[in-house]
């Protein structure tokens, strides 16, 4: 027996809707099947996992909180590969936007004033472009692989921001411990309700996620970005420049990455410290798959993920399930989504020995 | 909407046998918060330690929850929460990077008692709670001069902070009240649990070396690097002795469980306080692992001296001691507050290392 | 003392080396697995707990290898039968990999190991300096080297070797010559999976023999590197591994010494001269078409 692929001549629709759902669908199954295997209650492990954290107003902010960075990086990411540029140190990005970010309020935490929160979100959208620039400035001088390079300097961001809480920007008030001063009120983001901790991360997520969306769909950028990805030959012919896509989606993913940097600092942490990304760099990517590099699908999927996090958490405390079950269970829905994508390019033919050919997916 | 929800609620409830505990009421409940994962044979491992002689104490009284690798971060935050909201009585978070998000939650729940490990913020229904380490670094350094043949012992240390600088400074006054020219070398790993990394570090301070090896990581690698080179070692946070029967010299036990023990108790009896606590030795916050691989004489002095910290005789950073650079820091039988130790950022004399600012 | 650095290097940098070998063929294929840390640390799991129930090292490394490459199947089946996109199915089984180590290693955490010991070739070990250094080495070193010749020889000496680099280069004409793209595929990408398994079983029977969670502690990312740094070629990723062993090695030695220096600026510079390495070798464009694998990372479908 062998699988055949067939083209299709055209994206399918139908199975755009419903590959999501199918893959949702299996992960139930088989984390289901799973939840059995390690002796825990089968359908409560899922209910506990997807629809418990949605039930009460708190966690319906933790959710925000969680989502927020991955989205904003996602959407970033998502122009990027659209074009054929493989960013995927967004994580490094994501670090130098928090430290370039938090230049005002470490070096003037007496400065009160409602200018510093905008100074501090410009200041690291700048500071993550810039570690973005570094990568796309070898592609475009000196033809190296970006993959590689952007990889290596999430690792040199990580220590740089090591060596700076630990050595001059640590608190001197705070017993040697490896954390900066705490911001100064006007330097924290506010959040939205009084409900919860969701703060304006989310919003800037959502905004971004919707201002890419219509780039995308209405302007010629987008087309440009989808020409040029699809063939660099073909963007070529039209007058486009692959070295300035280059330049432009790696900036703006290091924005929008230095950007849910800083928000996160400033929002939800409230200081520096060594460890301020739980790999929210690299689960983007993922989140930006998973949404299937459309803006819009990629608010849908960071969604999903942070509330795998959750559900993992409350599963954790409630059913005693360990915390690598829980990431077994995200794996799992990865790979799902990702060859339930295959559905929406190609026809899947079972092909059964002999030459008894059996059409099973039309 | 909503009643769709609550169906679907109540129909996984019956099927997978879920319920959210009812009978649980009157039982208090005490909550840990790991950094790490339970079985990390290392920190987070001796806290899991600690909650399970909790639960083999006073099980008929109080149920105990945790939740392992939580990131310092915002996820800290959400996951202490969970537990307040949960309806925990005592919430222990077990790493110094949850202070701040213990600090906030704790100003939320006025009404629930939260502990933080080696931090030093508290509130009203926050304490904090630390063990002396340095007491037992002391008793190493001490055996470690008895049996290191060249004068040399070599230091794995995470990170600058001043728990390890503290302890780094405990073993070299402990050796150097032996061996008056004891050197100490260090290697900072940079990591606290990567045995890779561990190892390479033991093989370097090996190569330069040192025959005697102490660590302040905390996986068992350079214990097996240092029986496998032949050389005598010190284990971290558990006994390490599985790893080096014939290397471990002792270790410094984290035994947080009699700590949890007389904590729970004091909830239940209602005379908990935030306190900022820092017990050591004579407490039984951390105890040593036998004296092992040692000849008699050397054991009873690790004994003696054991005995005396105890009892309050002796304290182990008691002047005259000098900084790294020769100027003095401590006169004569002069002996430094808590907060000075708890903020220790300069090396004594003797340590043959640049501290990384 | 030099001799017991370099044994310490070598130890260092013999993971390194072996899953760079295995993904530079797959990549050599036109795949491009970003899961190698994930294929890794199955490997070492399934070599350590191998070994703890049958108590011999040898079928412990044996499981290692059939572990990683059952592991990089999942991949295959992702990314050449679907079709699916490679970084994103890389990066998945970097996830499930560490997730499931975790969950199957569980009861081994805490157990002392069992160490692969040395394989001593006498008369050759007896050769002052250099002798104890290369012929008294455990078997995944000799595994190692054995692994470059071999793949050299494959790569550039045999015809299948060749076959696989035309469909690296280009699998549309490879196709059309009638060499089967998929099945080379598959087995260049079992290949790598194999590779990176047996560097686990050596992270947790020789480097370090216990079984902790992470282990692998992102070894499996330079080793990615390093094939780019060899600009996948055989004998330069030995010599990659080695030099990235050696700064790591070095700063511990340097601090030892009493440098003082940021630990954290030595810890950067792997990965600062890694990036050195990518710019000099790649900034001649000539030099790197003739080595990249050109559909590398590629989808492909055959007509029908």
């Amino acid at each position: 027996m062998r699988i055949e692929l067939e083209k299709r001549a055209r994206v399918s629709t139908l199975f755009s809707i419903i590959s999501p759902l199918l893959a949702l669908l299996l992960t139930l199954v088989f984390g289901a099947v799973m939840f059995w295997f390690l002796g825990k209650p089968p359908l409560g492990s899922l209910y506990v996992y997807f629809i418990e954290p949605l039930l009460e107003v708190w966690s319906l902010h933790e959710l925000a909180v969680k989502a927020a960075p991955l989205i904003l990086i996602a959407v970033g990411l998502s122009i990027c590969y659209r074009s054929n540029n493989w960013n995927i140190g967004a994580e490094g990005q994501f670090t130098i936007g928090a430290i370039t970010g938090s230049i005002l309020p470490v070096l003037y935490p007496e400065w009160h004033s409602w200018a510093i929160l905008p100074l501090m979100m410009i200041m690291g959208m700048i500071g993550g472009a810039a570690y973005a620039a570094i990568p796309a400035l070898l592609k475009t001088r000196f033809n190296t692989n970006e993959i590689l390079t952007s990889l290596m300097l999430v690792y040199i961001a990580g220590l740089f921001l090591d060596w700076l809480v630990r050595g001059p920007w640590r608190d001197p008030k705070g017993y040697n411990f490896p954390v900066t001063k705490s911001f100064q009120v006007e330097a924290v983001l506010p959040e939205i309700l009084d409900s919860g901790r969701a703060h304006w991360a989310f919003i800037f997520a959502l905004v971004a996620a919707v201002a890419l969306w219509f780039m995308m769909r209405f302007m010629l950028k987008g087309f440009q970005v989808s020409v040029l990805g699809q063939s660099e030959r073909a963007g070529r012919f039209a007058g486009f420049s692959a070295r300035r896509m280059v330049w432009f989606s790696m900036l703006l993913s290091g924005a929008l990455a230095g950007l849910a940097g800083i928000s996160e600092v400033s929002g939800s942490i409230g200081h520096l410290q060594p460890a301020i990304s739980p790999g929210y760099g690299f689960t983007a990517i993922i989140v930006a798959f998973l949404g299937r590099l459309n803006p819009l699908g990629i608010i849908a999927s960071g969604l999903v993920l942070a509330l795998t996090y959750l559900g993992g958490e409350a599963a954790q405390v409630a059913l005693e399930i360990s915390d690598k079950a829980a990431r077994v269970f995200q794996g799992m829905l990865l790979f799902f989504v990702l060859s339930c994508d295959t559905l929406i390019h190609y026809r899947i033919r079972l092909v059964l020995a002999g030459n008894q050919t059996k059409e099973v997916k039309a | 909407m909503k009643k769709l929800i609550i169906a679907l609620a109540a129909s996984a409830a019956l099927l997978g046998g879920f319920s959210s505990g009812a009978q649980a009421q009157e039982k208090k409940k005490v909550c840990f918060i790991y950094v790490g994962s339970k079985t990390d044979g290392g920190w987070t491992q001796a806290h899991e330690l600690g909650r399970q002689q909790l639960d083999k104490a006073l099980g008929d009284k109080v149920e105990t929850k945790f939740l392992e690798n939580v990131p310092e971060g915002p996820d800290a935050e959400r996951a202490i929460e969970r537990f307040a909201r949960e309806k925990c009585n005592l919430i222990f978070t077990t790493s110094f990077g949850f202070m701040d998000a213990t600090v906030k939650v704790a100003a939320k729940f006025p009404d629930v008692k939260f502990e933080h490990a080696t931090g030093f913020k508290a509130a009203p229904n926050l304490a904090t709670y630390n063990s002396r380490f340095y007491e037992g670094r002391y008793i190493q350094g001490q055996i470690a001069a008895k049996m290191s043949k060249k004068g040399v012992a070599g230091y794995i240390a995470s990170f600058p902070i001043p728990e390890v600088v503290m302890g780094i400074n405990a073993f070299e006054l402990g050796a150097k009240s032996v061996n008056p020219n004891f050197k100490l070398k260090v290697v900072w790993a940079n990591t606290w649990f990567d045995p890779g990394k561990e190892a390479d570090a033991a093989k370097a301070l090996i190569d330069q070396g040192v025959d005697i090896l102490t660590q302040h990581t905390d996986t068992t690698a350079p214990m097996q690097v240092a029986s496998e080179r032949g050389i005598l070692a010190f284990g971290q946070a558990s006994d390490m002795i599985a790893a080096g029967p014939k290397t471990q010299l002792t270790a410094i036990v984290d035994t947080w469980g009699n700590y949890y023990v007389k904590r729970t108790k004091a909830l239940l009896d209602g005379s908990w306080k935030s306190e900022q606590i820092w017990d050591g030795l004579k407490d039984g916050i951390l105890t040593m692992a036998p004296y092992t691989n040692m000849p008699d004489d050397v054991k009873a002095m690790a004994e003696e001296t054991e005995a005396k910290i105890k009892s309050g005789e002796l304290h182990p950073f008691t002047g005259p001691i000098n900084k790294q650079d020769g100027s003095a820091w401590l006169k004569a039988g002069e002996k430094p507050q808590d907060g000075v130790l708890l903020g220790m950022n300069f090396y004594i004399e003797g340590v043959d290392d640049k501290l990384p600012q | 003392m030099f001799e017991a650095i370099l044994l310490t290097v070598i130890t260092a940098s013999t993971p390194l080396v072996i899953a760079a070998l295995g993904e530079l063929v797959t990549e050599r294929s036109g795949v491009l697995n970003l899961g190698v840390e994930g294929m890794m640390i199955m490997g070492a799991v399934c070599a350590f707990a191998t070994t703890q129930m049958t108590g011999s090292p040898y079928i412990g490394l044996l499981a290692g290898i059939a572990g990683g490459a059952a592991f990089s199947l999942l991949f295959g089946f992702l990314t050449l039968t679907l079709v699916a996109n490679q970084v994103a199915t890389g990066l998945a089984l970097t996830i499930l990999g560490l997730g499931l180590s975790g969950q199957l290693g569980e009861m081994f955490v805490g157990k002392p190991g069992i160490k692969l010991q040395p394989i001593v070739i006498p008369l050759l070990s007896d050769i002052p300096f250099f002798g104890r250094v290369l012929f008294a080495q455990d078997l995944t070193f000799y595994l190692s080297v054995a692994l470059v010749i071999g793949i050299n020889w494959f790569l550039f000496k045999s015809r299948t070797g060749l076959k696989m680099r035309a469909i690296g280069d280009n699998h549309g004409s490879a196709h059309a010559l009638g060499i089967n793209v998929i099945r080379t595929r598959y087995l260049a990408v079992m290949f790598g999976g194999a590779c990176a398994g047996l560097a686990g079983a050596q992270l947790s029977l020789v480097y370090t023999p216990q079984w902790v969670e992470n282990m692998s502690a992102g070894r499996g990312w330079i080793a990615l590197a390093l094939v780019v740094f060899a600009s996948w070629r055989p004998w330069r990723v030995l010599a990659g591994g080695y030099l990235f062993g050696a700064v790591t090695i070095g700063q511990l030695h340097a601090q030892a010494f009493g440098i003082g220096v940021p630990s954290q600026l030595l810890s950067a510079l792997p990965y600062a001269a890694t990036i050195v390495v990518l710019i000099i070798i790649s900034h001649n464009r000539r030099t790197t078409l003739i080595n990249t694998p050109a559909s590398l990372g590629k989808p492909f479908v055959p007509d029908r």
